[in-house]
């Protein structure tokens, strides 16, 4: 966190100077550990191992936090009875299907619910809809709320948790084998490090203190990532730190406002606010996809305001109750067209055009190879940066091109580079990752020809637009009844960024600004662009511009910009007091219920139904958030309670198990399966994979490797390799290494190293330092690369790229690449020049035994498949 | 000082809560406009700034050590680790640095020659067990303001100038480039500029002071490791900051160039340090080098009273 997000680790050195215990897990001793009370050490790919750990100390030593585990969690709630877990399919779980190589989730969920889905649809038999929401990327729609369950009435509780097939029993015997040995034999932690961490971590959580954990990127760039995050959410739900002031967990984004762009998504899957992206086959109308999608119960069930009001914000006056609110104009999803799906479908010559905004795929996504290949595959390209970055000019000076693989005469891409404005250049708002909304004045005009990312999309569509003009065209109406009439100002005609937000706040039929979520109606008398920023114009005021100092207002300090929801600041905050309404202590009262009043109150803005007493119990039939109890805080969820298992929503498991990633330098030794057995591969020429544990092969790529950012550099550098001030502070790629690997390779500190996967070879200076510790695993010693991704050949400061060597094996439920745990081989000196690269690369592939089949196999347990 | 000054102001650095984010670095040459150094790979840990000179205004350090991190122990001795990179990587950086100084370092790409090391592979470890603890340091650099500045002392055109606040500064339009000052600092802070001979040096952003405005660098640094400030109040909250990590159990933090008894007469710039001010390549014990300047003065003028009265006798004697 101090490597990269620097300011925000202010807060963490206030709270440490306060008392707070700082723990930094990580493979390396980063700046981060440097200020920390304990640097845990961890074998990159194990933190599920490390979690369920943590897991396995709370619930063997009776640690959880009882009374909110069973009135907040699913603790108590059964499981159907043809449910199996880990433990009894050597790491499958039951429903697995060797032909589509995905699950099948009936078995998973609750006794006696069943998953919300559209009425014609169900009787296609579940195994095809499971593959079919798989395929369309519907796995991850559920970013503000859980899938919907039916039939919850019928759902059973035992809130002594004594039920063998209760969700906390299950869990109890799913950890169980996560033991401080079996930590210390994977992660490469040692058994008094892990308890000291488990001793420091449950002394911390309790009614009095709470524990936080933040992540990054190293928690979800993993073929298991979201599980990374979801073992994360068990631990914290049974410590009792969720819901409550000092606890959660926190997403450290990759960069500024990446909150903001899934909550107004760039996603291909989503629509504003978490709405899924309608699918063609079962949406036909706006009736069926509200059924399809909304919940009976949680406030999900208000899904239909929130879709037409985003209707209206699109369409205006166009949309009507007759037509739909032109529901028929949104686009249908038809598949999987993640990043890099797309890059697939630029391959195979299916994907024609791609615009690239403030991106620099060359050299920020995996298997950049890949990412150049498929460009060279477009008819056109639009680069828009701040400078000449390597995703611009690959055809004339790219690798391919050295290695005469490429010759850019030969490249029919046609590029346009388009100079982009920075955010100092421009009005906008930044979304932070406690999704609080701050908006930023522009401070000075863009240089030259550049211009913000606003004025380009309006005026593209504003040109398209009046192309169109006049068409009597079906296909033209959904963009020619657009509402686009932003106004612009100044000599280059920039367009309002402050009536953008406007709009995304929405207003009634007569223009008065809306100020909560709970005003939007289904009948077309509102329009919102994005239902759960709704507030942030409240009382026609920018609230996002709000910058009232802490020292004149409390310490939740609601007056500095705007939070969804309803400027909360903490979701869920009902947890923070007991089931009768009262905080759990007097030192984390947060919010609570006020009987005298009848209603709740407290420092933040209550997340729930304001005079919904804690006694209060729904009627039989009760539907929406009626249908939520006064105990019941995680409002988003059908059944409100927080999830320990997920029974429906995600594609590769109820609960997280350790997998060892795509490629390990060991085998797994928690179970049979070695891999997430539904993760996603390519399996194409140029991303072959190196032999994992003790497949034969795997002793030619030996060390595991790491990527990473350094302080001094933004992303794919195209923000600061361009910079004299921050090129100079890291002049150029480097590996970090061990003294003993350094040793064991023959690698000279501020020499050279070349560093070979089966995708490719780079080389980088060597920095050897004490900061990378070996670790003993299982019965070996293993030995980490460490790998900053900053650079290209482009800039001023320039270097071989990491990402040069990552594979596309993804994660099954968001399509994220596994860039943080792989494995390679290192030697000493530069790589070969040209051709000769290659045909080191193809050596190593031979030697290794490397083929299109190497690591793809799905499922490597003897039993459990179907 | 007359009352019409304000009080004396300071830096405080509190290298216990510095995160190395160079933040500092890079405001100080944004607000002052201060070339960049060049690029070079130093290879001193996260360190490729090197050290003050007249384009670095502010230097922050990086040192890596076999000593215990933060308030607890941690895993290093639990893990099977073996030799220490300390000293390999010293050497190497060593053979590259060679007696660079100043302006000079970085100057040019590829300053450090990439190589063998000297004594071929790497050495055996510091003890025989291997590495045992593991710390990381940062701290930020910077020019002391000292009490008794030297550089200021010896300056002969009254380029060098002490502050209103205190601080001492470069009038850059009267620097004749005379380079008296660079050998007279004793932090080795002041430098020369290559293309005109000219000196420069941290001006604790005098102008951002007579606007009422804090230094690039304090206003940049997210941990509120470098404070800006009155220096009484400061060398108060440092005082008061130690006590707090003693009783914290960090019971090597000490205050550096807070003394006004010191041999500068205490710094205008202090720090808070968590080892020997040799670690973090600060003189331990430094002098103004002007001290000794009355002294010498008073010999001289009385070896020239002696001149004098010869050379008078010999006129005497010459009348005889």
């Amino acid at each position: 966190m101090a490597e990269c997000h620097p300011v925000g680790f202010q807060w963490i050195m206030e709270a440490k100077a306060r008392g707070a215990t700082l723990i930094h897990v990580d493979p390396r001793l980063t700046r981060t550990g440097a200020l920390a009370d304990l640097h845990v050490p961890i074998r990159a790919g194990t933190d599920i191992a490390l979690l369920g750990g943590l897991i396995n100390y709370v619930l063997s030593n009776g640690l959880e936090f009882r009374d909110y585990v069973v009135a907040y969690t699913n603790a108590a709630t059964i499981l159907r009875e043809d449910f199996q877990d880990t433990e009894d399919l050597d790491g499958l779980f039951s429903g697995w299907q060797d032909d589509t190589g995905s699950y099948q989730t009936d078995s998973w969920q609750y006794e006696g619910t069943g998953v919300a889905s559209a009425a014609g649809k169900r009787q296609q038999g579940a195994k095809e809809q499971s593959h079919r929401r798989h395929a369309t990327g519907r796995g991850h729609e559920h970013g503000s709320h859980g899938a919907s369950l039916q039939g919850l009435h019928r759902m059973e509780r035992d809130e002594t948790l004594q039920h063998p097939r209760c969700v906390f029993q299950v869990l109890k015997r799913h950890y169980g084998r996560y033991t401080p040995e079996m930590v210390a034999r994977v992660c490469g932690i040692p058994e008094d490090v892990f308890l000291q961490m488990a001793r420091a971590i449950t002394e911390n959580s309790n009614r009095d203190r709470t524990t936080a954990w933040a992540y990054s990127v190293g928690w979800t760039q993993h073929t298991v990532g979201v599980q990374y995050i979801r073992a994360a959410s068990v631990l914290q739900l049974l410590l009792g730190n969720i819901g409550r002031p000092g606890g959660g967990i926190l997403a450290l984004r990759g960069h500024a406002s990446i909150q903001g762009s899934t909550d107004i998504p760039t996603l291909y899957n989503l629509l504003p606010g978490y709405l899924p992206m309608p699918h063609p086959d079962s949406h036909g109308s706006l009736d069926e996809y509200v059924a399809d999608d909304s919940a009976d119960t949680g406030y999900w069930g208000n899904m239909r305001s929130y879709a037409v009001s985003l209707l209206k914000a699109y369409w205006g006056d166009a949309a009507t109750a007759d037509n739909d609110f032109c529901f028929d104009y949104l686009p249908r999803i038809t598949g999987d067209h993640s990043t890099y799906k797309t890059v697939q479908a630029q391959l195979d010559g299916v994907c024609k055009g791609y615009f690239l905004n403030g991106q620099n795929p060359a050299v920020g996504s995996a298997n950049a190879k890949a990412q150049r290949l498929g460009m060279a595959n477009l008819d056109w390209l639009v680069v828009r940066d701040f400078s000449l970055i390597e995703s611009a000019t690959w055809w004339k000076d790219g690798p391919e091109v050295e290695s005469g693989e490429m010759r850019p005469e030969g490249v029919g891409t046609e590029v346009f580079f388009l100079p982009a404005a920075a955010h100092t250049e421009k009005d906008g708002s930044f979304t932070s990752t406690q999704r609080m909304l701050q908006w930023h004045h522009k401070a000075v005009d863009p240089p030259g020809d550049a211009r913000s990312d606003l004025w380009f999309w309006f005026h593209l569509g504003r040109i398209i637009r009046a192309k169109l003009a006049g068409s009597t065209s079906d296909i033209d109406r959904p963009l020619l009844d657009l509402t686009w009439g932003y106004s612009t100002h100044g000599e280059r005609d920039e367009p309002s960024a402050q009536e953008v937000l406007q709009e995304i706040n929405g207003w009634t039929a007569d223009g008065a600004f809306l100020s909560s979520y709970e005003e939007l109606k289904d009948d077309g008398s509102t329009a919102c662009g994005c239902w759960i920023y709704c507030g942030t114009y409240a009382d026609g005021t920018n609230q996002a511009a709000r910058r009232k100092p802490h020292t004149e207002q409390n310490w939740v300090a609601p007056e500095w910009g705007w939070a969804w929801p309803a400027n909360r600041r903490l979701l869920y905050n009902r947890a923070s007091a007991d089931p009768e309404g009262r905080p759990w202590s007097e030192k984390k009262a947060y919010v609570w219920w006020d009987a005298d009043a009848g209603t709740w109150t407290g420092h933040d803005v209550p997340d729930f139904q304001p005079t919904k007493a804690p006694d209060y119990r729904p009627p039989e039939g009760a539907k929406r958030q009626d249908a939520l109890s006064g105990i019941d805080p995680f409002i988003m969820q059908a059944d409100g309670k927080g999830w320990l298992y997920v029974p429906a929503g995600l594609t590769d498991g109820p609960l997280p198990a350790h997998y060892e990633p795509q490629e390990s330098p060991v085998p797994n030794l928690l179970y049979g399966q070695q891999h997430n057995p539904a993760r996603q591969m390519t399996k194409r020429g140029v991303d072959r994979y190196n032999p994992s544990g003790d497949e034969p092969g795997s002793q030619v790529f030996p060390y595991a490797l790491t990527t990473y950012r350094l302080t001094e550099h933004h992303t794919a550098g195209g923000m600061s390799r361009w910079l004299p001030y921050l090129s100079e502070l890291q002049p150029e790629m480097f590996c970090e290494v061990s003294p003993e690997l350094a040793d064991e390779a023959g690698l000279q500190h501020l020499g050279w190293a070349t560093i070979v996967t089966a995708r490719s070879a780079i080389e980088a200076r060597v920095l050897v330092t004490d900061r990378m510790l070996p670790m003993r695993v299982h019965d070996r010693l293993v030995h980490h690369v460490g790998l900053p991704y900053h650079w290209g050949s482009n800039g001023i400061s320039t270097g071989d790229g990491a990402n040069e060597l990552t594979h596309l094996s993804l994660d099954p439920n968001v399509h994220i690449q596994e860039a943080k745990a792989l494995t390679c081989d290192i030697r000493p000196g530069r790589r070969p020049r040209g051709p000769e690269r290659l045909r080191l690369v193809e050596d190593y592939r031979r030697r290794a035994g490397v083929t299109d089949q190497t690591g793809t196999a799905h499922r490597t347990t003897k039993e459990g498949g179907a | 000082m007359s009352d019409d000054n304000p009080p004396r102001m300071g830096f405080f650095t509190d290298t216990s809560v510095c995160i190395g984010c160079k933040a500092c670095e890079v405001a100080c040459k944004e607000w002052n406009a201060i070339p960049d150094d060049g690029l070079s790979l130093l290879g001193m840990s996260y360190d490729n700034t090197g050290m003050l000179g007249a384009d670095t205004w502010r230097h922050v350090a990086f040192i890596e050590q076999d000593k215990p991190l933060g308030r607890q122990n941690n895993a290093v001795i639990a893990m099977p680790t073996g030799a220490t990179a300390t000293h390999a990587s010293a050497e190497a950086v060593h053979e590259g640095l060679g007696q660079k100084h100043g302006s000079e370092l970085g100057t040019e790409t590829g300053a450090i020659r990439p190589g063998p090391l000297p004594g071929g592979p790497m050495p055996a470890p510091v003890t025989p067990d291997g590495r045992k603890e593991l710390r990381w340091l940062m701290a930020s650099d910077v020019c002391k303001h000292c009490t008794h500045a030297a550089c200021l002392d010896v300056c002969p055109t009254g380029s060098l100038l002490r502050t209103e606040f205190g601080t001492v500064i470069v009038q850059e339009d009267i620097c004749n480039g005379c380079g008296y000052c660079v050998p007279a600092c004793p932090y080795g802070v002041i430098d020369q500029r290559k293309d005109d001979g000219r000196v420069w040096k941290c001006t604790m952003c005098y102008d951002r002071l007579t606007a009422g405005q804090e230094p690039a660098c304090a206003k940049a640094c997210p941990t509120d490791s470098i404070q800006y400030g009155v220096l009484d109040d400061l060398r108060e909250r440092a005082a008061h900051r130690v006590e707090n990590l003693h009783d914290a159990g960090v019971l090597e933090a000490r205050l550096y160039g807070a003394d006004p008894d010191d041999g500068v007469g205490g710094a205008g710039a202090f720090f808070l340090l968590l080892d020997e001010p040799e670690v973090y390549g600060f003189p331990p014990d430094p002098v103004v080098t002007t001290r000794d300047l009355p002294r010498t003065w008073k010999h001289t003028a009385l070896a020239a009273v002696g001149v004098a009265a010869t050379v008078a006798a010999a006129f005497l004697g010459a009348r005889r």
